[in-house]
Formats: structure tokens, C-alpha cells, sequence
């Protein structure tokens, strides 16, 4: 078989009647500029709302689940017994992490940790003239939270230094101080549930563009959430950890647990409801570019089986001059990965300018200041693969009607 | 003996059973040039595509160029074709999107026995022979019935074929080319190509070196005819 020749013939073919084979190459083109379009997009938000759940919470939390659920005394000394005990009382049992600064320093040189940032975190009352909100605050050092956070990033006014300079500094979600109608240098009274009370001064907003975060945390000095709570400095109650790989944060978290005793929870069951639109996302995706694809393949099959029925005479000439059948099925299959690859291409080129379009795309969140476009991931893998795809179904499209050209009788034909 | 046909049965079966070939046994000797002549529906045209080796639905035993060609793959015959058979159809000529030149050069492309530029000479000196060398870088669908089944001609000898083989190979030419195609025939034989060809036209017969007259899917009668070159 000589592919010069079939290529010749396959080329003369497609040039001969180039408004139909532009149908058809059209037909891959849409379904693979979509294709690239929605999976760009689909992946985007998702990378997005990942991002942002994963940006604002830590790979790893450790922290004492103060377990209000313990047998009584009468339980434990004859069990299986008929016993009954009312208004048993939660042990006092204190959140504190024992030995948290130095646990956290041990967790900061495991391998593969990016960052720790152990800190105490509490609800409050905020205070502002006549407006009560309830939050939290969370003590920290602040570079070592910046780190894990990137909080010079998402600050919106103000400055975090302020934090190591003024033991009254407060730096305070962008939704929380909204509400509370602070601004930076403003004055808010903070009550804490032991009934610990301190006036702290605004000194920087942030946002992460998740409400729940922006509309209730604060960030202030370890030490002084430490005095308000009227604890000792070593006093902590979380250990925030980030990883630099965040799959390795769930090894690592069971680790974590069996090592110290205390509870750790890891990215993944913490934000299993964002993976699992994920996961609906990225099926809903496939599951349209396929339809797409399937539909352009139908389009492909459709004209390369009119070219065989116009080319019938043409096929028995060249069979009667020796082609044999593998040089037919090469003519038409060639015509149809033409069709194929110019058509993929073509829409790989406008699959990208549709996605960099929407990327540009100014896209009005309200609050959620981290997201100012429609996010659009560009990633060479989704532009393989959709090429690939492309391929792969012009490929399944033409065979059949190759083979079927492969078959004409040419006696049949030609006996006219 | 190029061509050896023994006792070649031949049957439709749409829509009734019908014998179309019975028992035709003849041979061709190397540089003969032979006309098959017979009524319509004689069974004469069937008789060439059996020959032509694409209709392999037949009883009996064919054997050309010393290759015996019954119960061959499809891709053997084909390839065989492209090397030893040349053809000349009714009806049917050219790849329409194709010019004159590259309709003759395909075959010839397809042997590659030539490097391109070889063929393409070769291609033009064929349809200088035939007198459409003019013609040859015009689009094939552009070209009357005649001047195709000119370049047609021209095609079925590029790869200088052992047989050619012809179905009213001058059904469409007036006389004066009619004579043209009879000549060059009869110089190819005379430089021991042979010719077959299924003709209506008792002139053109007339002309060959025998003459098979076939009726109801039978030979009738097999003559020499009397202007037989020597050797």
C-alpha cells in the first residue's frame, strides 16, 4: 500500500468539493472548541472553589475535641447494669493542646510541611456602639499564619506589621467589619464566652472571598486572645497545617492523630461537599463534550458515506487499475483524519479564544473580591486530549464508510 | 499461451437462476489481438470481467501470464491487475477531478515501478500516442466522451500491461479515431501485447487477428481471420 498515491487521491477529493468538507471539518471544530471551552471553564471554577476553600482552611487542623459524651462513674463500675444517672455534667475538660507550641514546632520539620501555625481560637462578641455580632478570633503569630494564609495577599486596607508592633491590633474580616460599620483605626469591643472583655483597634481588613470566613474571623496577637481568656502563653488550641503537597496532608493527618492523641482533620473531610460538586462537575463535563463529539462524528459519517455513494464509479476505476482494498480504505480514512485534524485544530484555536474571552470576562461577585473574571484554567492537557478525542472520531467515523467504499463490486458498477 | 480459460461456467442468481456462461474453454497466445463479438445479452461482457479477474464468482479455471488466477484474494488480483491487465471501459473512464496526465500516471504510481518523474514522461508520451497529449493537464470532467476514452486508452497502457483488455474500447470515437485506436492496437499486438476486446462494431472486428463469436453464453465459432500478420 503506498500512501503517497492515497494521499494524492484523498487531497484532490477534499479539494474537489471543499464547501462539504468544510461542513464537516466545521462539525469537529464546534464540537472540540466547546469542548475545550467548557472543560477550561469547568476546571477553572473548580480549581477555584478548591482554591478558596483550601486557601482559607488549613491542610491539617489538630485540635482537643472536648467530648461531652463520657459514661458515668456507676457505668463504668457495673456495666450492663440497670443503671440510671440524670443531668450528668460534661466533665470540665479544657480545649487546650498540651504541649501545643512544642508539638507544632515538632510538626514543622516533618517532611513535606510547608508551614505551621498554632493558634487559639475562640467565639466572640463584637461590639461596636449598639451592634452585638458573634464570631471568632483567632490568636496567631502572624507570620507564621501569614505563611500558611498568605494574608498580605488578601488584605484589603490596613497592614499586618501592625500586629507585631500594637498588642491591641485586630485585623478583621472585610464582611465582619462591614457589618460592624468599622474601618481601619476604629475601636471594637471584644467579649469573650468566660466573660473576659478588651477594647482592640482595627488595623487591617481582609477577605477571602468565602463569607463564612470574612464575616465572622478576626485575627489578633496569640498573646493577648491568651490574656483576654486569662490563660498562660503556652495556651493553644489549634495547630493549623499547610503541606507543600495537599494529597500528602491525609497520610500525614492520621499520622498526625495516632502520634499526639489529639483529633486531626484534613482538607479533604473538611470540604467534602466542594470535592464532590467536583466530581459531578467533571463528569457533567465529559458527559457533554462527549454528545458534542459524537454529534460532530455523525456529521463526519454522514458526509464521508455521500462521498463514497458519489465516488462509487471513481472507486471501481480504481479498483479495475489495481488499487486493492486497503488502498481505498487509506483514500477515505485519510480524507476523514484530514477532516479531523484541520477541523480539531481549528477548533483547539477557537476553543482557546472562546476561554481567553470568558477569562477576560468581567464577572461582578459582590463581595467576593478574590474573583474578579470568570476563571478559566489553561492547561495543554485539555487541548491533547481534546485533539485526541477529535481524532479518535473522525477516525471511527470514516472507517465504516472506508470500509464499505473497500467493498464496492467494481463488475457491479462498471457493467453499468 | 498468455491466456488460458477452461471450461468457465457462469450463473445469476437474481432473480432466478440463470446460466449465463456454459462451458467456455479457449486460449490466447501471446501478441494476439481478438475481438469478442456476440448479440446482446450473449454473455460476452461477462465473459471479459471474468477475465478482468474482478468477478470471481465462476466455475472453472483461468490462468494468465503463467499465474493461475481462480480462488486468488481480492488483494493478489488486484496488484495482478495493476501489473498485467490494462482496460478500456463503456461508460466508465476517468476520476473526474483528476487531469488527463495524473489519470493515466495512477496506475502507474500505483506499480511504482518508475520513479514520478519517469511515469509522468512515460504518461505523456502515452497520450501523445493516442493524440491527447494536448489535452493532458486538463481537468478530466472537462474532456468530451470521446477525447476520455482517449486518455482512458492511454491510461490502460501506462504500465505496459500484458493484456488489455476492452469493452467497446471505441464505442464513443467517431472513425477517424476509431482507426486511430484500431492502429495503435494493432501495433501493440505486433510488439506482442495482446488485446481482447468485446466490440458491436464488425468493422473494428473485422480487423483483429480472431474473432470469438459467443451466443447464449456459448463460442459459436472461433475463427483466424485471414489478415494474420506473420509471427
Amino acid at each position: 500500500m503506498d500512501l503517497t498515491i492515497a494521499s494524492q487521491i484523498a487531497r484532490t477529493h477534499l479539494l474537489a468539493k471543499k464547501r462539504q468538507t468544510l461542513v464537516a471539518m466545521l462539525g469537529v471544530t464546534f464540537g472540540i472548541a466547546m469542548f475545550i471551552t467548557m472543560i477550561s471553564f469547568m476546571q477553572g471554577v473548580n480549581q477555584f472553589l478548591e482554591d478558596s476553600a483550601l486557601d482559607a482552611s488549613p491542610h491539617i487542623r489538630v485540635y482537643n475535641k472536648v467530648n461531652t459524651q463520657r459514661s458515668s462513674l456507676i457505668d463504668e463500675a457495673h456495666p450492663g447494669g440497670f443503671n440510671v444517672v440524670y443531668h450528668q455534667k460534661p466533665k470540665a475538660e479544657s480545649a487546650r493542646l498540651k504541649n501545643g507550641l512544642i508539638i507544632a514546632n515538632r510538626i514543622g520539620r516533618q517532611p513535606g510541611v510547608l508551614g505551621v501555625s498554632p493558634q487559639l481560637s475562640t467565639q466572640v462578641f463584637y461590639n461596636n456602639g449598639p451592634i452585638q455580632l458573634s464570631g471568632t478570633i483567632a490568636g496567631v503569630e502572624i507570620d507564621r499564619e501569614n505563611q500558611l494564609y498568605r494574608l498580605t495577599t488578601r488584605l484589603q486596607s490596613g497592614n499586618l506589621n501592625a500586629l507585631k508592633t500594637n498588642p491591641d491590633a485586630l485585623i478583621m474580616g472585610s464582611g465582619l467589619a462591614r457589618d460592624l460599620n468599622v474601618r481601619v483605626g476604629d475601636k471594637v469591643t471584644v467579649t469573650t464566652p468566660t466573660g473576659g472583655t478588651r477594647v482592640l483597634r482595627v488595623a487591617g481588613t481582609f477577605g477571602f472571598g468565602i463569607s463564612t470566613v470574612d464575616n465572622t474571623r478576626s485575627y489578633a496577637n496569640l498573646a493577648t486572645v491568651q490574656e483576654i481568656l486569662q490563660k498562660d502563653p503556652s495556651y493553644i488550641t489549634d495547630i493549623h497545617v499547610k503541606m507543600t503537597d495537599p494529597l500528602q496532608a491525609i497520610p500525614l493527618g492520621k499520622q498526625l492523630q495516632a502520634m499526639f492523641g489529639y483529633h486531626t482533620e484534613d482538607w479533604a473531610t473538611a470540604n467534602t461537599a466542594i470535592l464532590a460538586g467536583e466530581k459531578i462537575r467533571n463528569v457533567m463535563t465529559f458527559v457533554v463534550s462527549f454528545t458534542l463529539l459524537v454529534v460532530a462524528g455523525f456529521g463526519i459519517y454522514n458526509i464521508m458515506n455521500m462521498t463514497v455513494v458519489n465516488k462509487i464509479k471513481d472507486i471501481a476505476i480504481l479498483k479495475a487499475t489495481g488499487f486493492d482494498g486497503r488502498d481505498i480504505v487509506a483514500i477515505f480514512l485519510l480524507q476523514a483524519v484530514f477532516i479531523g485534524i484541520s477541523g480539531g485544530l481549528l477548533g483547539l484555536g477557537i476553543g482557546f479564544g472562546l476561554s481567553y474571552l470568558l477569562s477576560i470576562t468581567p464577572f461582578d461577585t459582590g463581595n467576593m473580591i478574590s474573583l474578579k473574571t470568570f476563571p478559566v484554567i489553561f492547561a495543554a492537557k485539555y487541548y491533547i486530549m481534546g485533539l485526541l478525542f477529535g481524532v479518535i472520531t473522525t477516525l471511527l467515523a470514516g472507517y465504516f464508510p472506508s470500509r464499505k467504499a473497500s467493498k464496492v463490486d467494481p463488475v457491479a458498477i462498471l457493467r453499468g | 499461451m498468455v491466456l488460458s480459460a477452461r471450461h468457465l461456467n457462469k450463473y445469476f442468481y437474481d432473480p432466478d437462476t440463470f446460466q449465463v456462461l456454459r462451458d467456455i474453454t479457449f486460449d490466447v497466445q501471446a501478441g494476439e489481438f481478438m475481438a469478442i463479438v456476440g448479440k446482446s445479452g450473449c454473455g460476452k461482457s461477462t465473459l471479459l470481467y471474468l477475465l478482468s479477474t474482478m468477478d470471481t464468482d465462476y466455475e472453472g479455471q483461468i490462468e494468465m501470464a503463467g499465474t493461475n488466477l481462480t480462488g486468488r484474494s481480492q488483494d493478489f488480483l488486484a496488484h495482478f491487475r495493476n501489473e498485467h491487465l490494462g482496460f478500456v471501459f463503456q461508460f466508465h473512464f476517468l476520476l473526474p477531478e483528476f487531469s488527463a496526465l495524473q489519470n493515466v500516471m495512477l496506475p502507474g504510481q500505483k506499480l511504482g515501478k518508475y520513479p514520478a518523474h519517469e511515469i509522468e514522461e512515460r504518461a505523456m508520451e502515452k497520450l501523445r500516442l493516442i493524440g491527447m497529449a494536448d489535452y493532458a493537464r486538463k481537468p478530466a470532467s472537462k474532456l468530451s466522451g470521446g477525447q476520455q476514452q482517449r486518455v482512458a486508452i492511454a491510461r490502460a497502457l501506462i504500465n505496459d500491461p500484458t493484456i488489455i483488455m476492452g469493452d467497446e474500447p471505441t464505442g464513443n470515437l467517431d472513425r477517424a479515431n476509431s482507426e486511430n485506436v484500431f492502429h495503435i492496437f494493432k501495433e501493440l499486438a505486433s510488439k506482442g501485447q495482446t488485446i481482447i476486446t468485446v466490440t458491436h462494431d464488425p468493422d473494428f472486428a473485422a480487423g483483429t487477428d480472431r474473432i470469438i463469436e459467443m451466443s447464449d453464453g456459448q463460442i459459436i465459432s472461433g475463427h483466424e481471420n485471414q489478415v494474420r500478420q506473420a509471427g
